[in-house]
C-alpha cells in the first residue's frame, strides 16, 4: 500500500468542515448526520458508547479504530441494521432513529457490507438492475403485466450499463456474480450501490481483502463519488489510505470517539495513538524492553519490567484509573521527547 | 398378475382430480420455498381451509360455487397472514414450526363437535355438488377412449382443475421473471443485502407467503371438487407429500411441481396396484393391508434420497438452490 | 413530568376502584336467579310443566332450568312441588334439575335423563308435562378446586414425561443445530419396542421397559451412524438436514405402521383402578411410577449436563461449537452420545405416553413432536433446562384447559401458546436474544 504512489494528482481536500475548536463531538457546518447520545450494549459491554458525532455532508469521512472499537456497530446502527439502547440520530433533519434498514437505504443513505454482499446466484446486471430505486415491477400486482414496466427496465438497464463501464465490470454483465474475484465484488457492490443516486454511501472496510492492483481504482471511484455531490462515510484500518483521502476521521476506540478532525491533526493526537497505535510506537520494542541501549543513544524511556507489567494490567482495566494515568504518563512523554530530540 | 388392469388403473391418475389438486398445491409451496425460500410445513391446513372454505360456503350459507372458491382463497390469504407476521422476522426453523403446528390446529377445529354444525366435525362434508355440476358445458355422456373414459362431471371436475393450474402456473411464471421476482430471488440468498437495497423484505416474504397459500387452497378446493371434505384427510402426511412431490420435480421451477404431482401419483397407483396383487399372490411376503402401507414407506425414503443426492429434482439447476450448501 | 405522572396514576388507580365498587353492587343487588313458581306463562304460548315430588311428597323450591334454541330461563318449584315454564318457539329445550337444591340423599334417577337433565319437545299442543324420577343416591359432585387440581396433577404427569423427549430434542438441537422432525418417531418407537416385547412376545414388564428404552437409544446410534454423521461430514445444509429429517419421520411412521397396523394397543396396567390420594385426585400406581420415573430420570440428566465432562461437553458445544472442537472436545463423540441420550429419553417417554393415554397408536408421535416444538419454543431454543420448563407449563396448559375448553381441542392451547410466544418473546423463557434472527 505504501509504495503505490497516485497517478493523478493529489486529492483536493475539503477543509473548514467544522465550527468550534477541533474536539470529539465538534459541531459541522454542513452535516448530514447528527448523532445523540447513542449506546449499544451487548449483555453489559459497551460496544457503542457515542455522546455527539455530526458527519459532514459532501465531504469523505473516515471512521477508523482498533478492533473491538464499534465502527461496525455504529454502522448498523447508523443504517437501521441493528437497534441502539439509546440514543437517535437525524439524517438531513429527519430523526431515524428506529427507522428500518430498508426505509434508510430508501431516504439515500444506502452501505456496502464487510464480507462482500453481492448477489451471486444473479448476473451483474440482475445485481444492477436490483439497486434501482424505482422500478413498478418490483410491485406484484404491476409484475404480472409486462406492458407496465418494460419501459422502466431499460432505462433501468442503461444506467446500469453506464455505472458498470465506469467500473469496468460491463464485460462482465451476464456473468454470475459468483464468478467475479473478491474486488470485483467489491466494485459491484459499490456500483449497484451508486443505482439508486444515493447522497450518502456508507461503506464498511471497502479495501478489505481487496488484492493491491484494485486499491487504487477503488480509491478513484470512491473520490469520484465526492465530485459528484455525495458524502462519503467509510470504515478503514488501513492508515495510508485514510490520510490520502479522507477528509475528516473520527476515531473510536472502546465505543467512544476519542478524536477526531482532518487527518493529519488526528494522526498526531496522543489520544489516538495511545487508543490506537500503541503507547511506544516510535520507541523500539528492543529498547523499550531493555534488551539492548537506543542506538543513537537518544533519551528513551526504559522501562522496567515491573512498569511493562502496571501498563499492561492497566490497559486490560484491572487496575483503578488513578493508576491507569500514572502508568501512561511517562509514555506520553517518551513520545514527545522522543520527538523533540528528532527535531 | 393382471398387467392390463394395473396400466388402465395407473393411467388414470395422469388426470385425476388428486394429481391435478395435489399440482397446484405443490406450485403453491413452489412460491413459498422454491422461490420465496420459506419453509411452510403446513401446506395441509391451506387446502383444509380452501375445501372447507368452498363446502361450507355453500352448505352452510347458500353461497354460489364460485363464491365459495373465493371464501376459501380469503380464509388462506387470513390464515398466511397470522402465520406470517410473528414468524417472518425470524430464523426459518420458526417458520416451519408454526406451520405445521399452525395446520394441526385448523385440522383439529374441523375435527372438533364444537363446530359440527357447520363442519360435520370428524364425519366431514358432502353433498355440495350441485352448484359446480351445473355450471358444466359438458352435455351428458360418456367421453374418452382407453383407461380414460370419464363421464361429463368428471370431464368438467378435470377441466376446471386443469384450467386452474394453468392460470396458477401462468401467474409464476410472470412473476417470477419480473423485476419482482428478482427480488425475491435476491431475498432468498441474502435478505440483508436487498435490505440494503431499500426493499422491504417482510412485505415480500409475506406477499410470496399468501399467494402460495392462496395457491394452496385453490388445491384443496380442486381436490374436494368431486368427492367430500373430510378432516382425517389434511394430515402433516399430505404437507410432506407435498415437500416431495416439489423437490422431486425442481424447488424453483415452473413445471417441476406439476411433473412431480404426475410422476408421484403414477408411481402411488402402479404399485398400489401391484404390491397387494403381489402380496396375494404371495410373492412378496407381506399382507395386503402391509402392501398398501409400503408405498408410503417408499415416499419417506424417496424424499430422503432425492434431498441428499439431487436437492435440484428433475428440472431444477444445482448452482441456482440457496438450500444446500 | 414526575408529578404529573404520579397523578394520572392516581387517578387511573381512583377510575378503577369505583369500578369495582359499582360492579359489587351491582352484583349484590341484581335479582335473584329464580322468582316464582311460574315463568313466562305470561309472554309466550308453550309451556312446560312439572312436578317435583319423592316418595310421594312434593318437594319445595327446586330450581329447574330450561334451555334452548337460545332461549334459557329457570323457575322453582312451589309448596305442591308444581313448576311451569313457558317458552317462545315450538322446539326441542333442555330441562334440568339442579341437584343441589334438592333434598339430601336424593337425586334424578331417571333412565331417560342424561344426568340431571331431560331433552323435551312439544307435540300437537302448546303444553308439554316434564318429570323426573327421583331416587336415592349420593350426588357425584367435584367441585372446581377439585376437578383443577386433579388436571394440575394429570398436567404435571404428562408434562414430566413431555419433559423427556423435550430435553432430547432441545440437545439434537443445540448441538447439531438440526430441528429434528423425525423426534416424535422415536417417542412412538419406545412405546411399540415395550408393545412387541411386554405384549407380543409375552416379557415381564419390568424386563421389558428397560430393554425397549435400550433399543430406543440403539436406534439414535444406529441413525447418528447411518444417516446423520455422514451428512455432516458431507457439510449438509441445515435445511436439507431439516428435509431429511422429515423424509426420516415418513418412513419411520409408516414402517412402524406396517409392523403394527392401524390398531389401537394397549399395554398391561394401562387401566388399572385409581387410587383416591386427596381430595378428588385420584392416580393408579401406574400414574404415581410414570411420575416418580420421570423425576429421578430428569434430575439425572440434569446431573449429567452439569456435572459430568461429557455433559458440560455437550453445553460447550451448543455454545460455540467450532471452540469447544479447537479445545480438544470430541464433538462427533459427544453428538453420538448425545444422540444415544436423546433417543432413549424419546422412547422412555414413549413407554409413559403409553400408559398416560392409554394406548399406543402408529402415528402417535406426531401430535407429541408438536407439542414438544412447542414446550421448546417457549422455554428457549437450545436451552436444556429451558425444554424442561416449557414442557411442565404446556403439560399443565394443556391438561388444566379441559377446564374451559372441549377436551378434543385440548392440544390446541399448547400450539396457540406456540404462535403467541413466538409473537411476543421469540427467545422464549429463558433463551438468549442473539439466536433468533
Amino acid at each position: 500500500m505504501s509504495s503505490s504512489a497516485p497517478k493523478t494528482a493529489a486529492p483536493v481536500k475539503s477543509t473548514g468542515l467544522h465550527t468550534g475548536d477541533i474536539a470529539p463531538g465538534v459541531a459541522k457546518v454542513d452535516p448530514i448526520i447528527i448523532a445523540d447520545k447513542v449506546t449499544r450494549t451487548f449483555g453489559g459491554l459497551a460496544a457503542v458508547d457515542v455522546d455527539h458525532l455530526e458527519i459532514p455532508r459532501n465531504a469523505i469521512t473516515a471512521l477508523i479504530g482498533p478492533n473491538g472499537a464499534g465502527k461496525t456497530t455504529l454502522f448498523n446502527l447508523l443504517t437501521g441494521f441493528d437497534k441502539p439502547n439509546t440514543g437517535d440520530w437525524s439524517f438531513n433533519g429527519k430523526s431515524l432513529s428506529g427507522v428500518p434498514a430498508f426505509r434508510v437505504a430508501q431516504l439515500g443513505q444506502v452501505r456496502t457490507f464487510q464480507l462482500t454482499k453481492a448477489l451471486g446466484l444473479l448476473t451483474v446486471l440482475e445485481n444492477m438492475k436490483l439497486g434501482a430505486k424505482t422500478q413498478l415491477g418490483e410491485r406484484m400486482l404491476p409484475s404480472l403485466f409486462p406492458f407496465l414496466w418494460r419501459k422502466q427496465e431499460t432505462e433501468i438497464e442503461e444506467k446500469a450499463m453506464e455505472i458498470l463501464a465506469r467500473f469496468k465490470l460491463d464485460t462482465k454483465a451476464d456473468d454470475f456474480a459468483a464468478s467475479l474475484s473478491g474486488g470485483q465484488r467489491k466494485l459491484l457492490e459499490m456500483a449497484r450501490a451508486l443505482m439508486s443516486d444515493p447522497v450518502l454511501v456508507m461503506l464498511d472496510e471497502p479495501m478489505a481483502g481487496v488484492n493491491p492492483a484494485l486499491t487504487q481504482s477503488l480509491l478513484e471511484h470512491i473520490l469520484d463519488l465526492k465530485t459528484q455531490g455525495m458524502t462519503v462515510l467509510f470504515v478503514e484500518h488501513d492508515m495510508q489510505m485514510v490520510s490520502h483521502i479522507a477528509d475528516w476521521v473520527v476515531v473510536m476506540a472502546e465505543g467512544k470517539v476519542v478524536s477526531e478532525g482532518p487527518p493529519d491533526i488526528v494522526m498526531k493526537d496522543p489520544a489516538v495513538i495511545d487508543a490506537y497505535l500503541g503507547a511506544h510506537i516510535d520507541t523500539d520494542l528492543g529498547v523499550v524492553t531493555g534488551r539492548y541501549a537506543a542506538a543513537d543513544g537518544s533519551k528513551t524511556t526504559k522501562l522496567t519490567a515491573e512498569q511493562i507489567t502496571a501498563e499492561g494490567a492497566a490497559e486490560a482495566d484491572e487496575v483503578e484509573p488513578e493508576v491507569k494515568k500514572a502508568a501512561k504518563r511517562p509514555a506520553a512523554k517518551a513520545a514527545s521527547s522522543k520527538k523533540e530530540a528528532d527535531k | 398378475m393382471d398387467w392390463g388392469a394395473v396400466l388402465n388403473n395407473t393411467a388414470g391418475w395422469l388426470i385425476s382430480p388428486t394429481t391435478i389438486a395435489y399440482a397446484i398445491a405443490a406450485v403453491g409451496l413452489a412460491v413459498h420455498f422454491g422461490y420465496g425460500g420459506l419453509l411452510n410445513f403446513g401446506m395441509a391446513g391451506f387446502m383444509a381451509l380452501g375445501a372447507y372454505g368452498y363446502a361450507i360456503s355453500i352448505l352452510s350459507f347458500g353461497l354460489p360455487w364460485w363464491a365459495g372458491i373465493i371464501v376459501g382463497m380469503l380464509a388462506a390469504t387470513v390464515f398466511a397472514l397470522i402465520l406470517g407476521i410473528p414468524t417472518l422476522r425470524l430464523r426459518a426453523d420458526y417458520l416451519a414450526i408454526v406451520t405445521i403446528a399452525a395446520a394441526e390446529i385448523v385440522r383439529l377445529l374441523f375435527t372438533t363437535q364444537v363446530f359440527d354444525e357447520f363442519t360435520n366435525s370428524a364425519d366431514g362434508l358432502g353433498g355440495y355438488h350441485a352448484g359446480f355440476r351445473g355450471a358444466n358445458p359438458i352435455p351428458e355422456g360418456t367421453y374418452g377412449f382407453g383407461p380414460w373414459q370419464y363421464t361429463e362431471n368428471q370431464w368438467w371436475v378435470r377441466i376446471f382443475g386443469i384450467l386452474i393450474l394453468a392460470v396458477v402456473v401462468l401467474i409464476v411464471f410472470l412473476l417470477m421473471r419480473s423485476p419482482w421476482g428478482r427480488v425475491l430471488k435476491g431475498i432468498r440468498e441474502d435478505e440483508d443485502a436487498v435490505r440494503a437495497l431499500g426493499k422491504n423484505v417482510f412485505a415480500y416474504k409475506m406477499q410470496s407467503l399468501v399467494l402460495g397459500g392462496v395457491f394452496g387452497a385453490l388445491g384443496g378446493v380442486v381436490f374436494a371438487l368431486p368427492s367430500a371434505v373430510v378432516p382425517a384427510v389434511y394430515v402433516t402426511s399430505l404437507t410432506f407429500f407435498l415437500w416431495t412431490i416439489l423437490l422431486l420435480g425442481g424447488a424453483a421451477t415452473i413445471f417441476g411441481p406439476v411433473v412431480g404431482s404426475v410422476i408421484f401419483w403414477v408411481i402411488m397407483a402402479f404399485l398400489d396396484n401391484v404390491l397387494p396383487q403381489l402380496a396375494a399372490d404371495d410373492i412378496l411376503p407381506i399382507s395386503n393391508i402391509q402392501a398398501a402401507v409400503v408405498r408410503y414407506i417408499f415416499v419417506g425414503v424417496a424424499l430422503l434420497l432425492i434431498v441428499i443426492f439431487r436437492p435440484q429434482g428433475i428440472f431444477g439447476n444445482k448452482k441456482e438452490l440457496t438450500f444446500v450448501k | 413530568m414526575k408529578a404529573a405522572r404520579k397523578a394520572s396514576q392516581r387517578r387511573s388507580r381512583l377510575v378503577v376502584s369505583l369500578f369495582a365498587v359499582v360492579m359489587a353492587m351491582l352484583a349484590i343487588t341484581a335479582p335473584g336467579a329464580a322468582s316464582a313458581d311460574e315463568v313466562g306463562t305470561d309472554e309466550y304460548d308453550f309451556v312446560f310443566s312439572g312436578n317435583v315430588k319423592y316418595n310421594s311428597e312434593p318437594l319445595e323450591d327446586v330450581l329447574i332450568k330450561v334451555s334452548g334454541n337460545g332461549y334459557e330461563n329457570e323457575v322453582v318449584t312451589d309448596a305442591e312441588g308444581k313448576w311451569k315454564i313457558g317458552v317462545p318457539e315450538k322446539d326441542k329445550y333442555t330441562i334440568t334439575i339442579d341437584e343441589s337444591t334438592l333434598p339430601k340423599g336424593v337425586i334424578v334417577a331417571d333412565d331417560e335423563a342424561n344426568g340431571a337433565s331431560k331433552e323435551a319437545e312439544f307435540g300437537l299442543t302448546g303444553n308439554k308435562t316434564v318429570n323426573f324420577f327421583l331416587g336415592e343416591g349420593v350426588r357425584n359432585v367435584t367441585s372446581f378446586g377439585d376437578q383443577l387440581l386433579e388436571r394440575i396433577v394429570n398436567g404435571l404427569n404428562f408434562g414430566l414425561m413431555l419433559a423427556l423427549a423435550a430435553i432430547g430434542a432441545s440437545l439434537v438441537f443445540g448441538t447439531t443445530g438440526l430441528s429434528n422432525f423425525a423426534h416424535g418417531e422415536l417417542v412412538t418407537l419406545g412405546a411399540v419396542f415395550t408393545l412387541v416385547l411386554g405384549v407380543f412376545n409375552q416379557w415381564p414388564l419390568l424386563l421389558a421397559i428397560p430393554v425397549a428404552v435400550l433399543l430406543s437409544g440403539a436406534v439414535g446410534l444406529g441413525l447418528d451412524a447411518a444417516l446423520w454423521r455422514p451428512l455432516r461430514k458431507r457439510g449438509t445444509g441445515l435445511t436439507q438436514l431439516l428435509i431429511v429429517s422429515i423424509g426420516l419421520s415418513l418412513a419411520l411412521r409408516y414402517l412402524i405402521q406396517f409392523f403394527i397396523g392401524g390398531n389401537i394397543y394397549q399395554l398391561p396396567g394401562s387401566s388399572d383402578t385409581k387410587i383416591n390420594l386427596f381430595g378428588s385426585v385420584s392416580l393408579s400406581v401406574v400414574d404415581m411410577v410414570s411420575m416418580g420415573v420421570s423425576i429421578v430420570v430428569l434430575l439425572a440428566v440434569a446431573w449429567w449436563l452439569t456435572r459430568t465432562r461429557i455433559g458440560k461437553a455437550t453445553r460447550a458445544i451448543s455454545d460455540n461449537p467450532s471452540l469447544a472442537a479447537a479445545s480438544g472436545i470430541n464433538v462427533n463423540g459427544v453428538v453420538r452420545i448425545v444422540w444415544v441420550v436423546s433417543a432413549a429419553l424419546a422412547g422412555l417417554a414413549g413407554i409413559l405416553w403409553a400408559f398416560f393415554i392409554p394406548g399406543i397408536k402408529w402415528d402417535m408421535g406426531g401430535g407429541f413432536l408438536l407439542l414438544i416444538f412447542a414446550a421448546i419454543t417457549l422455554g428457549g431454543l437450545g436451552t436444556a433446562f429451558g425444554a424442561a420448563i416449557g414442557s411442565l407449563i404446556v403439560g399443565l396448559l394443556v391438561e388444566v384447559s379441559t377446564l374451559w375448553i372441549p377436551s378434543d381441542l385440548k392440544y390446541l392451547g399448547a400450539l396457540a401458546v406456540l404462535i403467541v410466544v413466538l409473537l411476543v418473546r421469540p427467545q422464549g423463557l429463558l433463551g438468549r436474544k442473539e439466536r433468533i434472527g
